[in-house]
């Protein structure tokens, strides 16, 4: 034993009642499924959660009706300042049962508790209360105030619960109704919302949660009857669903993957930079679309920051989400964890060196060590894949100029980060960046009042803040 | 001068302490601090969850690692004769209870905390003297005056002499005047026979800034400090999690370059358990567990044993005690 070995801290699992099978969240009642049901894991120990129903056709169509006629009935015509009250008390029963949400997210998800608890749920809540300020002076928005219609989102399994918010608090604030998929690996968090909704009075067809995979969401995506498609994900299926939406009136907005650099110059709160990097690479297991995944460091600190970040990455603790004091939590999946390593390797194979933060895994669920490759160029692919799992391209530059072209030279373009003592360098190379948020001396920070969105293959629209109500009103977007 | 390896470091610090010039850029050219990136760090390691054996382990440790203070006006021989017994002996109903790492008092009463921890010199209790000394809590006097008062400190058997630097001077830039100050009271420290170990207290909440602590920190470490040390405990804010937390990657990042190893002790302020365990997590998390030792850990406190003592207790009983079952200070 060390001389201060943490004793496991394990938060209780007593506060959540997952049931054995679940139904789909249509007009305000769970209904059974008309596909065939599939059931989601823990993959920090790949124990069966829950039987979920998978939604086919009728029940999109069944949805989508629900939602036009709360739409037209009820919730469009709705005063902003009565649909304020509503999305005030969901925020509030949000944070009444944030221990309860944070707990199952992190059974769901695999995400340690320490951010479900500290970032995911409490931001979740901040959305809500935000959007609900808008609802009653959309005037002031800039866009009118007049709503698209049904909104189909489509949301990923890194952030279950936050992506959820980041889509339907705008979009019932500015007075739409939402047929929402989780992604089919995480759909606990989204149906304990449901039951929010109704603990909230919410009225029957405002929110429909349809569970799912891949079809599901594509039923959803290309109903006649949905007007304004959302999608959070990878950029594989963002490219599918612009062309199966291109030619009809719907709108989209699409957040998709990133690739983003962390530019470290040599004047860089050192200390705190290999925090930000940390943290920008192992933060949700490196599930995260803004994921600082390649590291731009200036050639004559190289040495130095790659040093400080290998003794930092040891004190990361990696395994069982549920325990307070863990730092890196589980791969959402064995088809992720499969890709992580599949790129890994390919590092490797192409010349890259590899280390790997020594830490012990767990035996049963989907693990990856924090993995970091130096020697990376820009030829490399896991210099330009996005990886999306916790491993670092560690990438440098001798001058400025370099660090912005070579941030830039990527099909992506959500986020950057960059380092510097100095604030004259920072505006300077935040202009030069094409990326959707450039973070100074931070990073992956969230805000409900900033907006987020990307450049090129990253996708288009925004969300959060005042532009992110583009999205859900006429006078948006074109 | 301390003699300084710089084996593989690539920079001779000698070279650092030339001049005023020298030295000044030599400390503004470490790494700056960033303060909101610093704070999230250091109230992030405030989240860590020690329950059960961690904790046992930690509450024994942090008694270990105290500085049993007591620095008034009002001090008399018998408030430091108790202060003494019980750094011996914390809880007198528990022979496994450690004793504390030391008794911190003015140097005029090192001779009686001397008496009652020797028994009268005949045995060592194993509890050392600390004595702050150099005009302790303002530091302002003239060097001569501040050399005496260590040399009378170590002559009546002081261990450890906690020195505070000249923060007029620092907060001024005459960096190296307060650098041959700590050079001049390191070797007060040695009286003949008797050597004490110097910890240099920087009253970080007259330095203000993170920046400044960092230099501090250097600056201290290159005159020869064996510890370096947050506070007075006259000035507030006294230590806060942050700062002990630059003050500790300071030490880490100075055996990085020297291979020595000096001591971090942050005072004033720490009441509770709770908030002790945020220091040994950091601790752990930021310099490594060689600096779970009370040679190079320590807590500047008072009151805080007791509640050390309540939580023991509680740990070992299931049962809260009151504060009539600890004794006063």
């Amino acid at each position: 034993m060390s001389i201060f070995e943490y004793a496991p801290a394990p938060e209780s699992r007593a506060v959540v009642d997952i049931k054995e099978s679940y139904g789909l969240f249509v007009n305000g009642e769970f209904t059974p499924g008309g596909g065939a049901s599939f059931k989601t894991v823990n993959p920090a120990t790949e124990e069966v959660l829950a039987e979920v129903a998978e939604a086919d056709a009728a029940d999109v169509d069944r949805a989508v009706k629900a939602a036009r006629k709360a739409y037209d009935k009820v919730w469009g015509p709705m005063p902003g300042r009565e649909r304020a009250k509503y999305l005030y008390r969901i925020a509030r029963i949000i944070q009444e049962r944030s221990r309860e949400l944070a707990v199952l997210e992190s059974i769901d998800n695999g995400k340690p508790i320490k951010e479900s608890r500290d970032v995911d749920v409490p931001t979740v809540a901040a959305h809500f209360f935000y959007y609900a300020g808008w609802a009653d002076k959309l005037e002031h928005s800039g866009y009118g105030t007049t709503p698209i219609g049904v909104a189909g989102q489509v949301i990923p399994w890194n952030f279950p619960l936050l992506m959820l918010a980041w889509k339907v608090a705008p979009a019932l604030a500015c007075g739409n109704t939402v047929v929402l998929k989780p992604a089919e690996t995480t759909p606990l968090t989204a149906l304990l919302f449901a039951e929010i909704c109704q603990q909230a009075d919410l009225p029957p067809g405002v929110v429909n949660i349809l569970t799912g995979a891949g079809e599901t969401g594509r039923a959803i995506v290309e109903h006649p009857g949905v007007d304004k498609v959302a999608f959070t994900g990878s950029t594989e299926v963002g490219k599918a669903i612009a062309r199966a939406v291109a030619g009809t009136d719907k709108r989209v907005t699409l957040e998709l993957g990133g690739k983003a650099a962390n530019i470290v110059f040599d004047d860089a709160p050192m200390d705190q930079a290999v925090e930000g990097i940390v943290n920008g690479i192992f933060f949700n297991q490196g599930h995260v679309c803004c994921a600082g995944s390649r590291l731009l460091v200036q050639e004559s600190v190289a040495e130095e920051v790659l040093e400080r970040l290998k003794r930092r990455m040891g004190t990361l603790r990696v395994g069982d989400p549920l325990d307070k004091n863990t730092d890196v939590g589980a791969i959402n999946s064995a088809g992720q964890l499969a890709r992580i390593r599949e790129l890994s390797d390919i590092g490797e194979a192409e010349g890259a060196e590899r280390w790997s933060a020594p830490c012990e895994l767990p035996t049963s669920g989907y693990w990856f060590a924090p993995t970091l490759f130096t020697g990376v160029s820009q030829a490399h692919r896991i210099a330009r894949e996005e990886i999306f799992g916790p491993v670092l391209s560690v990438l440098t530059f001798r001058t400025p100029s370099e660090a912005v072209e070579k941030a830039n030279n990527t099909p992506y373009g959500l986020s950057a980060g960059i380092w510097t003592e100095k604030g004259s360098r920072i505006l300077e190379v935040a202009g030069q960046l094409r990326a959707g948020v450039v973070w100074a001396n931070t990073f992956n920070k969230f805000d409900p009042t900033s907006p987020f969105g990307g450049y090129k293959e990253s996708g288009y629209g925004r969300e959060g803040g005042r532009h992110g109500l583009a999205a859900y009103l006429k006078g948006g977007q074109a | 001068m301390p003699t300084i390896s710089t084996q593989g470091v690539g920079w001779d610090l000698s070279d650092a302490t030339r001049s005023d010039a020298a030295l000044r850029r030599f400390l503004h050219g470490l790494p700056g601090v960033d303060q909101v990136g610093a704070e999230a760090r250091a109230a992030a390691l405030g989240t860590r969850s020690i329950k059960t054996t961690a904790k046992a382990q930690a509450l024994d440790l942090a008694i270990r690692m105290v500085d049993l203070t007591t620095l008034e006006g009002q001090d008399t021989p018998g408030k430091v004769r108790a202060l003494a017994s019980k750094a011996m002996r914390p809880d007198p109903t528990d022979p496994t209870c450690p004793a504390t790492a030391a008794v911190c008092v003015y140097p005029d009463l090192v001779g009686v905390a001397k008496e009652t921890l020797t028994d009268g010199g005949r045995r060592d209790s194993g509890v050392n003297i600390a004595a702050v000394a150099t005009a302790f809590p303002s530091g302002r006097a003239a060097l001569d005056i501040k050399l005496a008062d260590t040399a009378d400190a170590v002559e009546a058997g002081a261990d450890e002499i906690d020195m505070v630097i000249d923060r007029g001077a620092f907060l001024s830039g005459r960096y190296l005047q307060v650098f041959e100050e700590i050079v001049a009271v390191r070797e007060a420290c040695t009286q003949g026979e008797r050597s004490a170990h110097l910890k240099v207290i920087f009253e970080t909440g007259e330095l203000q800034t993170y920046d400044n602590v960092r230099r501090a920190s250097w600056l201290a470490m290159m005159a020869g400090a064996h510890f370096i040390k947050t506070s007075t405990g006259k000035v507030q804010p006294a230590a806060t999690l942050p700062v002990t937390m630059i003050m500790l990657e300071a030490v880490r990042d100075w055996r990085e370059a020297t291979g020595q190893m000096v001591g971090v002790k942050p005072a004033g302020g720490i009441r509770t358990t709770k908030d002790a365990i945020k220091y040994l997590v950091m601790v752990n998390e930021v310099a490594g567990p060689d600096w779970l030792d009370p040679d190079w850990f320590r807590f500047g406190a008072s009151t805080l044993l007791n509640d050390l003592l309540m939580q023991r207790t509680k740990m070992r009983t299931g049962r809260y005690s009151g504060p009539d079952y600890v004794t006063l200070d």
